[in-house]
């Protein structure tokens, strides 16, 4: 509860809100003891004195009346209508709600369907029909107001309280025999106060606005009695002649329902989770770069070469280094396997490249990405733009979620094609299904108009590696392609993407968490672990001989077919957390053997540069792993 | 998509039964006698008897709901005393003025109010987000009565760009540049609050949108970052957006009453809080009940809309 004042507290905004709102309904409590004129003696010889004339500060009304009392009366008055209002709306709604919600079935049922009803008419069409058979009356505004806000209420606490009523505490209760009613009062009520708090929050100020309202319409507070909307109504007709009546009272409600406006969001906002974390901010067009350090100079001539390449994410004052510096390069018509547990950098490696890091919160703090010479990291929107997709493309895992769902395949890769080479669209359509065609999608002609989840995963998938064809691209990075899929349609997937590099000399990087598919692929692979590579060379050579402890035990997680019965081994232990990483060797504190020597200093990654390098001190050699 | 429209014009059917007795049961709640109320307290026990006899108010509650029922679904709703008239025929005429206005906002708070939230949530935090941001929370918090004679004093009196009231010019050509003349302050101050409402949501759904692996896909094609946020993200939002947009033409419907008043806009909601302060109940009875089943149909048709954005919908 302190947390949750503390953050209020923080909102600015809140804060404001919540000072102005207490002057106000201090001064309202104060209005009786306070020197006022008597609102409501009238003194015709006085009218519309204008604002700061003596006697009357802000002036007075069409009869005399002085307005400064007027308004400080009224705004009690309108204050306690909203308010009554709100919490009689918040009482009635949640009892319905939690009634509804707490037995279900038949009684759920019946309460629901009338409270669709209710809220099937227009919001003030009901408070009207409401006073119309009651008659104007501030009293019969009030309970008009409260009517039309109870289904709001009884739908949100009915939502919250059916969650509540399967919980296993729910069960617990019954079963020792509790009553319903004490179950109720109980377990269930203490869970959806905070809801019932937030609704009261968004909407007390609608409450104070429609009774306003309604006194505005005549229908409300009655002469002489006057509430801030009926003072309103009142100076309409002299609007012209005499706008401060009208001003006066106008702003008071607005002040009054801004502050509650503003207090109701920071109330909203400190009570969802989802804020506190920052979670809502959506990354941008391309990833923040922040290099302190020089850019690296191209250290080789590949197609693609990623030099002492930093990305971070930065959640709050935390840092995590999701991928501390790494070194790769690829060639034309070369497949590059990078391979690792989950969390171990290496889709942020890739998403680098192109600047298509979710940022915020992912900033990338050094190295250098050069395509063909040029530095790809903090390029201009324009560049990279024009290169994504045309010369890197990406295939993304999952499909489902890659795809825009609400546009067919076909209008998808028709605008991939558009997107670098603007062609007329009929023209761009055959070119879709030629590319469908190119990744053997049977009946393209027909399946360029379906959508995504019109389709199976292994058909989805080949939309994604056809819109990553689209403009015939140097190099593809494939994230996980073929991890959401079952194992047939992973080995056609696959071998697809083979052929594709063999015709076309496309480059491959392959991110991968399977030695398997590293096997099948890859000329080179990489390993990384903690965001740095600890082991790469020639796909043959690791397979056969890992150097690094970390690649032997990765890969003796993966099962054969025809090796007998083997036990699988598990890493014991869990990766580092990369926002707190240990001096010297991320995998010393699971690996079986570690020196006191690996926790010293910084290890590079060492071995001959065309062959196996590898980034540990005591590396496997063929004796110490028939021991191991 | 004729089966789906169909499907929920008949699902609609129990909504509209169920207005019809909610507006019937807060009819019946009146105290007192509504004879003596259209009369006056100085009418004779005889007329009202008789009165009474013609209403049909000396049968039993249900019955009278059922010959009520019966007698609206052939267009009849009754004769307002208070005006001497058929209730359909005024209500119809009414509610066309109400529907040019209330529509007019419509459309502006939708557009308006989607363009304000795609931007804010494209430029998050950055200057054009905070603009929008504190005009939005300006625009729910400012009552739309107190809004719409703030316009006519700044606008009308002042600068003489537009009338201060009405529909029509009192003399002059009732042609279409007349009405939007007329119509643009009303429309505006209408549109204020639901135009807020609307770019708030409009606003998280984007940044929700834009968190989604398929923006991510759209920015690796190379796809422009306009086309990423007002194709590929917006469309996506809609899917959220919609539904609101449905809620708010109720908000702008209803609230229409406050700027008819102000305006002196020739509206359904004016006649309605003159019928309420007239006692004229009948007149009142069939305003609510044609203008909730307008509003009904209007969300069905928000539906159609949603299923035929969204494909996923099984229509």
């Amino acid at each position: 509860m302190s947390g949750f004042f503390r953050l209020l507290a923080r909102n600015r905004l809140a804060l404001a809100g919540l000072i102005v709102m207490g002057l106000v309904v201090l001064l309202a409590l104060l209005t009786p003891l306070l020197p006022l004129a008597d609102p409501d003696v009238t003194n015709t010889a006085n009218r519309f004195k204008p604002p700061l004339s003596e006697g009357a500060l802000l002036g007075t009304d069409h009869l005399g009346r002085d307005l400064l009392s007027r308004l400080m009366w009224g705004t009690r008055l309108s204050l306690a209508v909203g308010f009554a209002a709100a919490v009689i709306a918040a009482t009635l709604g949640a009892a319905i709600g939690i009634i509804a919600g707490f037995y279900g079935g038949r009684t759920d049922n019946v309460i629901m369907r009338g409270v669709d009803m209710l809220m099937a008419f227009p919001y003030i069409l009901l408070a009207l029909a409401i006073v119309a058979a009651l008659g104007p009356g501030l009293m019969n505004a009030l309970i008009a107001v409260a009517a039309v806000n109870i289904p709001f209420f009884a739908r949100n606490i009915r939502g919250i309280t059916v969650g509540i009523a399967h919980k296993e505490f729910v069960d617990a209760a019954r079963l020792s025999g509790m009553t319903d009613a004490r179950i109720i009062a109980t377990e269930v009520l203490p869970n959806v106060v905070p809801v019932i708090v937030i609704a009261m929050s968004t909407t007390v100020g609608w409450m104070i606005l429609e009774t306003a309202g309604l006194s505005f319409l005549g229908l409300g507070s009655q002469p002489p009695q006057a509430d801030l909307g009926s003072m309103l109504g009142e100076a309409r007709s002299a609007l012209i002649t005499n706008p401060h009546t009208s001003v006066v009272p106008g702003v008071m409600i607005l002040i009054i329902v801004m502050a509650i406006n503003l207090l109701g969001d920071g109330v909203r906002d400190a009570l969802d989770p989802r804020l506190k974390s920052g979670a809502l901010s959506r990354p941008m067009p391309t990833t923040l770069v922040d290099r302190s350090a020089p850019v690296p100079k191209p250290s080789d001539d590949g197609l693609l070469s990623i030099t002492a390449l930093e990305t971070q994410f930065r959640v709050k004052d935390r840092v995590y280094r999701a991928v501390g510096g790494v070194d790769l390069h690829v060639e034309p018509g070369e497949c590059l396997g990078i391979i690792g547990e989950s969390g171990s950098g290496k889709s942020v490696t890739a998403l680098s490249i192109m600047g298509l890091v979710a940022s915020p919160p992912g900033v990338i703090t050094g190295g250098a990405a050069y395509y063909r010479g040029d530095d790809l990291i903090g390029a201009p929107y324009e560049v990279l733009r024009s290169l994504r997709g045309r010369h890197v493309a990406y295939i993304f895992q999952d499909p489902l979620a890659t795809l825009h769902p609400l546009y067919t395949v076909g209008d998808q890769l028709i605008e991939a094609v558009r997107a670098h080479h603007p062609t007329p669209r009929a023209e761009a359509r055959v070119r879709a299904i030629s590319l469908l065609k190119s990744v053997r999608i049977p009946n393209a002609e027909q399946r360029i108009d379906s959508y995504p989840h019109e389709m199976s995963g292994g058909m989805r998938q080949r939309v994604g590696i056809a819109m990553a064809l689209a403009n015939d691209p140097d190099i593809i990075i494939a994230d996980e392609p073929t991890t959401a899929l079952d194992v047939t349609v992973q080995a056609q997937i696959l071998s697809l993407l083979n052929d594709l590099r063999r015709e076309r000399g496309l480059a491959i990087i392959f991110i991968t968490h399977d030695f398997g598919v590293v096997a099948q692929l890859c000329d080179r692979v990489a390993v990384m672990y903690a965001g740095r590579i600890v082991e790469g060379g020639p796909t043959d050579t690791i397979l056969n001989a890992p150097a690094h402890p970390y690649t032997s035990r990765l890969m003796a997680c993966v099962p054969e077919l025809g090796q007998g019965r083997r036990v699988l081994a598990a890493i014991p232990g869990l990766p580092p957390a990369v926002d707190n990483l240990p001096t010297g060797c991320a995998f010393a504190d699971r690996c079986h053997k570690v020196q006191p020597a690996c926790r010293t200093a910084d290890i590079p990654l060492s071995g001959p540069s065309d062959g196996n390098r590898v980034r540990c001190i005591f590396p496997m050699t063929a004796s110490s792993e028939a021991s191991a | 998509m004729a089966g789906y429209i169909l499907k929920r014009l008949v699902s609609a059917i129990p909504v509209l039964l169920g207005i019809s007795v909610i507006v019937f049961v807060i009819m019946a709640m009146i105290p007192g006698d509504p004879a003596t109320a259209i009369l006056g307290s100085y009418a004779t026990p005889e007329n009202v008897e008789k009165l009474n006899r013609d209403l049909g108010l000396d049968k039993p509650m249900v019955q009278r709901y059922f010959i009520w029922l019966g007698n609206m679904l052939q267009g009849d709703f009754g004769r307002s005393f208070s005006l001497n008239r058929a209730v359909l025929d005024e209500v119809m005429e009414r509610f066309g003025a109400t529907l040019i206005l209330a529509g007019t906002s419509f459309v502006l708070c939708s557009i308006l109010g989607i363009a304000a939230g795609v931007v804010s949530a494209a430029r998050q935090y950055g200057f054009a987000d905070k603009a929008i941001t504190f005009a939005v929370l300006l625009g729910i918090s400012i009552p739309s009565f107190f809004l719409g004679m703030m316009m006519i004093l700044i606008f009308a009196v002042q600068l003489r760009w537009f009338p201060v009231s009405g529909m029509w010019p009192i003399y002059g050509a009732r042609d279409l540049s007349a009405l939007i003349s007329h119509l643009t302050l009303p429309a505006l101050a209408l549109a204020v609050v639901a135009t807020g409402v609307i770019a708030r949501l409009s606003r998280s759904a984007m940044l929700e949108v834009l968190r989604q692996d398929f923006i991510r896909t759209a920015r690796a094609k190379g796809v422009h970052e306009r086309s990423v946020i007002w194709r590929h993200a917006l469309r996506a939002a809609m899917v959220s957006i919609i539904p609101v947009l449905g809620v708010q033409a109720g908000f702008v419907l209803s609230g229409a009453v406050y700027i008819e008043m102000v305006f002196q806009w020739p509206g359904v909601g004016r006649m309605l809080v003159d019928a309420i302060l007239k006692r004229d109940i009948l007149l009142v009875q069939g305003g609510v009940v044609f203008v909730a089943a307008c509003y009904v149909l209007f969300n069905i048709a928000v539906d159609v809309a949603q299923s035929l954005l969204d494909p996923r919908i099984k229509t």
